[in-house]
């Protein structure tokens, strides 16, 4: 079976994130970078699937040189190969034209199933992993929490939670899976992992191997523009109910609840 | 001039982070309550490759640099000192001299099964009466025949009485010399030997999630091949072992100066009186500020020493002033931090309490910190 995982570097949930002076980014400078924690779902999923079926896992990564240390992490959990797509022209696209180089990338290796994290924790998006598929001309099923490939390979079945239930759907493969939280708990990139990792193989390739015309991507091409980013309200002092029995503070509770909040 | 850690090492860094905050982080607290070392953890840690990290894939180790294995020790310790003790131990104390000086049958047969964490081994030097006179040890190896009759005592032994500790290093006085001084010299002894015991040591005050023993030696035999290195070689092979040893008491120190920081950053973030967070007040900001600082310089002189040792430059001077300054910054770091965690801080509810107590250790341990003021000031030519 042969399994692609595309993952994001993101920055680390502990960063503080600060804006730039021009209001619509963020400062990366000091910066600490992670895999999306939604593609390490991806990264653990494929490779238990090879571990089921053999095969092999390339991992795809799209961004600037330090995305390789993310490339590198999956690696040394298991995967076998890795892809950096890595072109200056690449800088400020969005999630479209992300979809787009990754489909370029994968099309022309053999692929049974893709994974990818439901979206990525930064911009929160959740486009690529559908319009990756749409790019490829395959089936995708979106924040999926359980994976089962069929024994023969040629069909995928998936749970999906929709409010407080669970869809069970399935497809033939190939296809595109986003992996939501829940999925399974990813291995740790072990220390015999991190040796063997150096020594796989991780292939850079940049716009013009694949094919891709740079004015399709970048800042100036982009459909979604951001206009403005503020950081989100300061919290503000939680309230102490007061009253001398449960009963009389529940009352008081609800009555918050209904005439300050009112949220019933 | 690079400061910039190589790519492996900043995965490694990531690795051992996440699992010490997911696997260890949770279960510290409780193993310090009930003085108890965790089997479940070391089978974990195990499992991840903690254990042989410097040593070559020959005798199932990892064959990383020692500044990897500086970054997995400073990492647990960062949330566990015991934890972060019984890494630091069992690569140092207990692989170190098996892998440096053992004969290739001595390494063959026990490595595999300590790089795999399947297994662990002590380093028994320290004596009731031999702490940093080392010199003195009084514990006595006879050659009777083919074999060595050990008698005598060692104390303060971490990783000894493990229920998966499968022998220690002792050292032990096999003669005297020409100049009338003790001839030492390092004698491995199986677990199970008869006439050898391995007692665990209750009442700690720190450390108490790892394992510390009393050994006793009473007529144990064991055969002349149990020699490690060449006879007499025991001083040497020790002060060799205390060296690279210091510096992962010294990661010890970093990693437990930087846990310390960062309960007191985000303590003194939440923490509200007078109507602002404690940390606006200048007198606490300062004190995050002192410790954001010695912990940079720590750092700096730590890794330094790693790179020295790495590049085979003599790095014993660096390795005494990493031990000595990175314990005495943790020691600086946990009492400010107690100290803005105010009442709560003395309350086992927060880790730091306990970081508070572990602390101790690291100025005592492997050669206290006078000794290391000594060994400095002998290498400066001041004494």
């Amino acid at each position: 079976m042969n399994i692609i995982v595309c993952l994001k570097q993101v920055p680390d949930t502990e960063s503080q994130i600060k804006l730039a002076p021009d209001g619509k980014s963020i400062l990366k400078e000091d910066l600490k970078w992670v895999m999306n924690p939604y593609d390490e779902f991806g990264v653990e999923e494929a490779l238990r699937i090879k571990e089921k079926f053999g095969g092999s896992v390339t991992v795809v990564g799209l961004g600037p040189k330090r995305v390789t240390e993310s490339i590198r992490t999956a690696l040394a959990m298991g995967a076998d190969k890795g892809i950096l797509i890595s072109d200056p022209a690449l800088e400020g696209s969005d999630a479209l034209a992300t979809a787009k180089a990754l489909a370029a990338a994968v099309k022309d290796i053999p692929y049974d199933i893709i994974f990818t994290g439901q979206r990525g924790v930064d911009d929160d998006n959740g486009i690529v992993g559908p319009a990756l598929a749409e790019y490829l001309g395959i089936p995708h099923m979106s924040i999926i929490v359980k994976v089962e490939v069929s024994q023969d390979g040629k069909s995928v079945k998936c749970n999906k939670p929709v409010e407080g239930q669970t869809l069970v759907i399935e497809s033939p493969l190939p296809a595109v899976v986003t992996a939501q939280k829940g999925l399974n708990e990813p291995r740790y990139a072990s220390l015999p992992g991190i040796m063997k990792a150096k020594k796989k193989p991780l292939e850079e390739k940049t716009f013009a191997a694949l094919g891709l015309n740079p004015s399709e991507f970048g800042e100036g091409a982009r459909n979604l523009k951001v206009i403005e980013l503020t950081p989100p309200p300061a919290r503000k002092a939680g309230k102490i109910v007061s009253g001398d029995t449960p009963e009389s503070k529940a009352k008081e509770l609800a009555r918050l609840l209904h005439e300050e909040a009112k949220v019933i | 001039m690079d400061f910039s850690f190589s790519m492996e090492q900043e995965i490694l860094r990531n690795t051992v982070r996440q699992f010490a905050e997911k696997e260890i982080k949770s279960v510290a607290r409780e193993m310090d309550e009930r003085e108890e070392f965790s089997y479940e953890t070391m089978q974990k840690m195990g499992e991840l490759g903690l254990f042989g990290m410097f040593v070559s894939e020959t005798y199932g180790g990892q064959a990383m640099d020692y500044i990897s294995y500086i970054i997995a020790t400073e990492e647990i310790a960062r949330v566990d000192q015991s934890h972060a003790a019984t890494i630091a131990a069992g690569n140092s104390l207990g692989i170190g001299p098996l892998y440096y000086f053992g004969s290739e049958e001595q390494k063959r047969a026990h490595l595999p099964g300590l790089c795999s964490g399947e297994s662990l081994w002590g380093f028994g030097l320290t004596e009731p009466n031999a702490g940093s006179d080392a010199g003195n040890t009084q514990t006595a190896a006879v050659l009777d025949g083919d074999e060595w009759v050990i008698n005598g005592s060692k104390i303060f032994i971490t990783n000894a009485a493990t229920k998966i500790t499968s022998g220690v290093t002792a050292l032990c006085r096999t003669g005297t010399r020409q100049d009338g001084r003790p001839e030492l010299s390092c004698i491995l002894i199986e677990r199970g030997t008869p006439g050898f015991d391995a007692v665990e040591m209750h009442g700690k005050m720190m450390w108490r999630g790892s394992n510390t023993s009393q050994l006793y030696f009473d007529d144990c035999r064991v055969p002349k091949e149990n020699l490690l290195g060449p006879r007499g070689h025991g001083f040497y092979q020790m002060m060799q072992t205390l060296d690279g040893g210091r510096l992962s008491i010294g990661a010890m120190g970093l990693g437990g100066a930087q846990g310390c920081f960062e309960m007191a950053l985000k303590y003194s973030h939440e923490r509200v009186q007078f109507g602002k967070a404690i940390s606006n007040f200048q007198v606490n900001a300062f004190k995050l500020a002192d410790m954001a600082l010695e912990i940079e310089c720590a750092r700096l002189i730590l890794y330094k020493a790693c790179w020295l040792r790495d590049n085979n430059k003599p790095f014993t001077k660096e390795a005494a002033m990493a031990k000595l300054y990175c314990s005495e910054v943790m020691y600086r770091c946990a009492n400010h931090s107690v100290q803005l965690h105010g009442g709560y801080g003395l309350m086992k509810e927060y880790d730091v309490e306990r970081f508070y107590r572990d602390q101790k250790l690291l100025e005592i341990g492997e050669g206290t910190s006078e000794v290391q003021r000594l060994v400095i000031s002998r290498l400066i030519g001041a004494a």
